[in-house]
């Protein structure tokens, strides 16, 4: 960078040589990895990777706004819109990396082969030996960043106001894409609740097997209260009153339970715990008997 | 006196309007107004006539412009009217015997539901032929030509729920096209060589061209003579026209319509005396069908069969004539005139004959009718005599006249068609006396129909007699009354020019060899067809005999030629048509098609296989850029 | 080092970023392919400001990277509601355009 002040360069600076080494082969990394993760979140991880080493590219190369701009912009927004859009899509059978077009890799290693040793025998061939270097245009209006604004607001100006009207279009656009219509009227809060009360049930019915122990589907669930709900058990099951009690079951399965654990901690301990649970099955039993009447 | 050339065309026109538009309500009455239209048309034309006697030889041509037809800038075409000595000529012939046979028709037509509608197709007629002949240009000529056609047309296929009657008048109006894509094609020459299709100004300007081109304009109009005249090749039709009602064949297809071909080659005189090669080929052709003609006369058992042969044959003398140039103008239309009378004549006695005999036309079925139909067989016999040449009567002044003209066309050719012309009158005078012996003479011959009907022989109804009788008038005395003192000639020569000729024999000689010819010809009749009894079935004769009962094999001809050779041309275009044509479009469909399946293939709808065209595409850009900066 | 090869890296991530257009069927991945092509022409046109010492290259790099974002957006935006039409985010799978 210190060269840039030179008319006429031909070396960079040694240090600007070995980053450009080391960062080029994590942007050509981070490219590839791009193109080849299966998952499509790795993919753009990778990408943000590469974007981050070419806003280093940026400022070694004395565009210091665009540096900023590209970490910004670039890694921040857009790739944070890429990866709200992963999240959205969710993962698809076209992360798969398996060819289904017959022929089409083949065509794109050649054609991506042949482009790009094409480029690159282009740039070979152009007389690109010597550079100037921005010292003195970023100096000329105090730095970089007074540069361009220097032009964007004079010889730019059309294009810039012309890019702000792009954006506000592409924003009207993003949001006419994306817009469902809705095909009715949606409720009220207020006509919710009157449905709810017209249903009979104004707490929540719950869920089968709610705070039941068991999953069989004769077994009522039982509500916050700890009362059992019919309502849980199929209609059919009810009218033929097959629907099984849950504390008896419940009290037979808890002493095998206390048995088991009992067994296993030892002992001494148990004795404890049993004479605890003997009251708590009691409790329950109890429950049960008035849930039966 | 202009004013009235117009209505002599206006009122056969308006009696053609009147009775074809007017409907049943006119069927009583119908015979009797188409009459009156013609008479009125005869009375025009005798009023002009007076008219046109009255002032002198140069001054007789009436010009009348009645509207601008076709007023385009360069192409001129009027409704005008001539009326010169050549049209007044054929102005009283049409009208005179068409007024005759109209009466004819009354008597003759008499128990047809359709009479109404046969006396409007006569109208037609009427007003198509005098259209023909006082048109003072082509076009309008063409018009008259077509117009004719159409009305021979009508009248061949009256009766056409026979199916015979209606093939003849297809026959008849298909074979008269050809001649009338002659006349067409003549009229667009003379457009683009003489820039005008009027008389006056063509002729005029006939000085200026080149002889290539008249006679091309010469050889159109004589296939279009041809055509009309049923001339040698076109004259196949005329013996099947014989299927329409006799007065039709009396007034369309002997007197008047059938000699608009000689009318248009002595009208076109101007032209055909500037193309002599154009007069060897009109000559020839007249040639050739006189002796045609004569023949088939002498094979037909079929009365009007054997008349139209004798038609077509006396036309042929005509058409000679015509070709000798001013030589034979004059007699060309004499013959024309005289014959007008006596074939008229013999048609009608024909159809007399035909009437009293259920319509039986086989000649060998009469025999001995002379007792029975006395008017008819006296006018007959008048028109017979006039046709062969007996001294004093018509035919005698006029034919003789011809071959007198033929001889004077000087040469070897002279001698050639003077020789023709002799041996013609030869065969003339065998047919007609054959017509005459088997018909009016020997015992009678007829027995009972299919259904048992026996024939009652019995005179025709006044209506039909007269007219018979004011024509065998005509055929006594129309020769010598134009002959006697040159009267005809002089009165004709004005508008077609004469010219005497250098006659390499003496006419006095001339008509003493007509006279041997004549008498040889009806001798051999006579021993043929008068001394023995004539058996009613037809021997199987000579194959001369049997070829000439076949018209001489013209349909055979021109079956095996034109209608084969033209299905296996069109067969041929067809499969040229349908492998060739067809073959190169559907192949280049099937070909295109076939390729577009194959390119189609190249859109499978996947935008990376696009993506990978792009690509390869701007690898291509690079790789030209890089070789134009290399060069 | 010269700055040349700051081009040829642009023109390698290009490449590998058009291959990735042509190889991948994610239509969200193609999407950030895309992203990589027109980051590597930002690299070139920076790379190039510094060569002939003039800020113009940045500015276009700029205005890129305003049309890249508004492109982003409309782009993912169609991306959501293809797949809310097709359920799938594959770009095989939208494949009309054809017989």
């Amino acid at each position: 960078m210190t060269s840039g002040l030179a008319a006429a360069a031909t070396l960079t600076s040694t240090g600007e040589a070995v980053q450009f080494w080391l960062l080029g082969t994590v942007a050509v990394v981070g490219a590839l990895a791009t193109v080849l993760m299966k998952k499509a979140v790795h993919s753009a991880l990778s990408l943000a990777g590469t974007m981050i080493v070419l806003a280093v590219f940026y400022l070694a190369n004395g565009a210091y706004f665009l540096g900023i701009v590209q970490v910004v912009v670039y890694t921040g927004a857009i790739m944070m819109l890429f990866l709200f859009v992963v999240m959205l899509v969710g993962v698809t059978a076209a992360d798969s990396l398996k060819e289904t077009l017959k022929g089409q890799r083949w065509l794109a290693a050649a054609c991506g082969l042949g482009f790009g040793i094409l480029l690159i025998a282009g740039i070979g061939q152009a007389s690109l030996s010597s550079f100037n270097g921005l010292g003195a245009a970023n100096a000329r209006h105090g730095g970089n960043v007074e540069g361009l604004a220097n032009l964007i607001f004079t010889k730019y100006v059309f294009a810039f106001e012309i890019t702000g009207a792009l954006l506000i279009t592409a924003t009207v656009g993003a949001m006419l894409l994306t817009h469902r219509e809705r095909t009715e009227r949606a409720k009220s809060q207020r006509e919710m609740s009157q449905e709810r009360v017209r249903s009979s049930h104004l707490p929540p019915l719950p869920a089968p097997g709610v705070y039941a122990r068991h999953n069989a589907v004769d077994i009522a669930g039982l509500l916050p209260d700890g009362t059992p709900s019919e309502l849980t058990v199929m209609q059919t099951l009810r009218r033929r009153g097959q629907i099984r009690d849950v504390s008896d079951e419940s009290l037979a399965d808890l002493k095998a339970l206390e048995q088991r654990s009992g067994e296993r901690l030892g002992r001494d301990r148990a004795d404890d715990g049993l004479a605890k649970n003997d009251s708590a099955g009691k409790d329950l039993a109890e429950d049960g008997e008035e849930v039966a009447k | 006196m202009e004013n009235l050339i117009a209505l002599l065309v206006a009122a056969p026109l308006l009696g053609a309007a009147v009775l074809l538009c007017g409907g049943r309500r006119l069927d009583r009455a119908g015979h009797w107004i188409g009459t009156l239209f013609a008479a009125a048309s005869f009375v025009v034309g005798v009023v002009l006539f007076v008219d046109m006697l009255g002032r002198g030889a140069d001054d007789r041509t009436l010009h009348q412009k009645l509207f601008s037809w076709i007023p385009v800038e360069g192409f001129q075409a009027d409704v005008a009217f001539q009326l010169d000595q050549l049209s007044m000529t054929f102005v009283l012939l049409i009208t005179g015997v068409g007024t005759l046979i109209h009466i004819y028709s009354i008597g003759y037509m008499e128990h047809d539901e359709r009479r109404r509608r046969f006396f409007g197709y006569l109208n037609l007629f009427l007003a198509a032929m005098l259209i023909l002949v006082i048109a003072d240009n082509y076009l309008l000529l063409y018009v008259g030509w077509e117009g004719v056609g159409l009305a021979s047309y009508l009248l061949i296929g009256f009766w056409q729920h026979k199916p015979s009657a209606a093939t003849a008048a297809k026959k008849a109006f298909l074979v008269n096209r050809v001649g009338d894509m002659g006349l067409s094609i003549a009229i667009m020459l003379m457009f683009t060589t003489f820039g005008t299709f009027a008389f006056g100004p063509a002729f005029e300007a006939t000085g200026d061209t080149s002889e290539g081109k008249l006679t091309a304009i010469g050889l159109m109009l004589l296939l279009a003579a041809c055509g009309k005249s049923a001339q040698v090749p076109l004259q196949s039709w005329l013996g099947d026209a014989m299927e329409g009602p006799t007065p039709v064949s009396a007034l369309i297809h002997a007197a008047t319509m059938v000699t608009a071909g000689v009318y248009l080659i002595v009208r076109s005189g101007a032209i055909f005396n500037a193309a002599p090669d154009a007069q060897l080929v009109v000559v020839i052709v007249g040639a050739v069908t006189l002796l045609f003609g004569a023949i088939v006369g002498c094979a037909k058992d079929d009365i009007k069969k054997a008349l139209a042969g004798s038609t077509m044959s006396q036309i042929g003398y005509m058409i000679l004539a015509a070709g000798l140039g001013p030589i034979g103008y004059v007699f060309a239309i004499m013959h024309l005139v005289t014959h007008g009378f006596f074939k008229a004549g013999l048609f009608l006695g024909a159809g007399s004959v035909m009437h009293g005999m259920n319509d039986e036309v086989d000649m060998r079925k009469y025999g001995g009718l002379r007792k029975f139909m006395p008017v008819t067989f006296v006018t007959f016999g008048l028109g017979y005599l006039a046709i062969i040449g007996f001294p004093g009567l018509s035919g005698f002044f006029s034919k003789d006249m011809i071959i007198e003209a033929a001889f004077a066309k000087g040469g070897t050719e002279g001698w050639i068609l003077g020789c023709v012309t002799l041996l013609g009158a030869a065969i003339t005078a065998f047919y007609m006396t054959r017509v005459m012996l088997l018909t009016f003479f020997g015992e009678k011959r007829w027995q009972p129909d299919a259904e048992g009907h026996e024939p009652h022989p019995h005179e025709s109804p006044k209506s039909m007699t007269i007219p018979m009788i004011v024509l065998a008038f005509g055929s006594v005395f129309a020769g010598g009354f134009f002959s006697i003192g040159d009267r005809f000639m002089h009165w004709l020569e004005p508008v077609t020019g004469h010219d005497h000729g250098h006659a390499p024999v003496s006419a006095t000689t001339v008509t003493a060899a007509t006279m041997v010819v004549l008498v040889i010809g009806v001798a051999i009749a006579w021993t043929m067809y008068g001394r023995k009894p004539v058996p009613v079935v037809a021997p199987r004769g000579s194959l001369l005999t049997r070829a000439a009962r076949r018209d001489l094999l013209q349909d055979d001809f021109n079956h095996v030629v034109l209608v084969r050779g033209g299905e296996h041309l069109t067969r041929s275009l067809v499969y040229v048509d349908h492998t060739l044509v067809d073959g190169v479009v559907n192949g280049t469909a099937a070909s295109m098609g076939g390729l577009s399946g194959r390119l189609r293939k190249l859109q499978n709808g996947y935008a990376r296989s696009y993506a990978v065209s792009m690509f390869g595409g701007a690898a291509v850009l690079i790789a030209a850029t890089l070789l134009m900066r290399a060069v | 080092m010269n700055p040349v090869n700051y081009l040829y890296l642009a023109a390698l991530l290009f490449t590998i970023g058009a291959s990735g257009v042509l190889i991948r069927r994610n239509a969200i991945v193609v999407f950030m392919c895309i992203e990589l092509m027109l980051n590597a022409c930002n690299l070139t046109l920076v790379a190039f400001s510094r060569m002939h010492g003039n800020l113009d290259g940045q500015i276009i790099a700029f205005f890129t990277m305003v049309v890249a974002a508004a492109e982003v957006v409309v782009g993912l935006a169609i991306i959501v509601s293809l797949f809310r039409s097709r359920h799938s985010a594959s770009v095989d799978d939208a494949s009309l355009m054809k017989l």
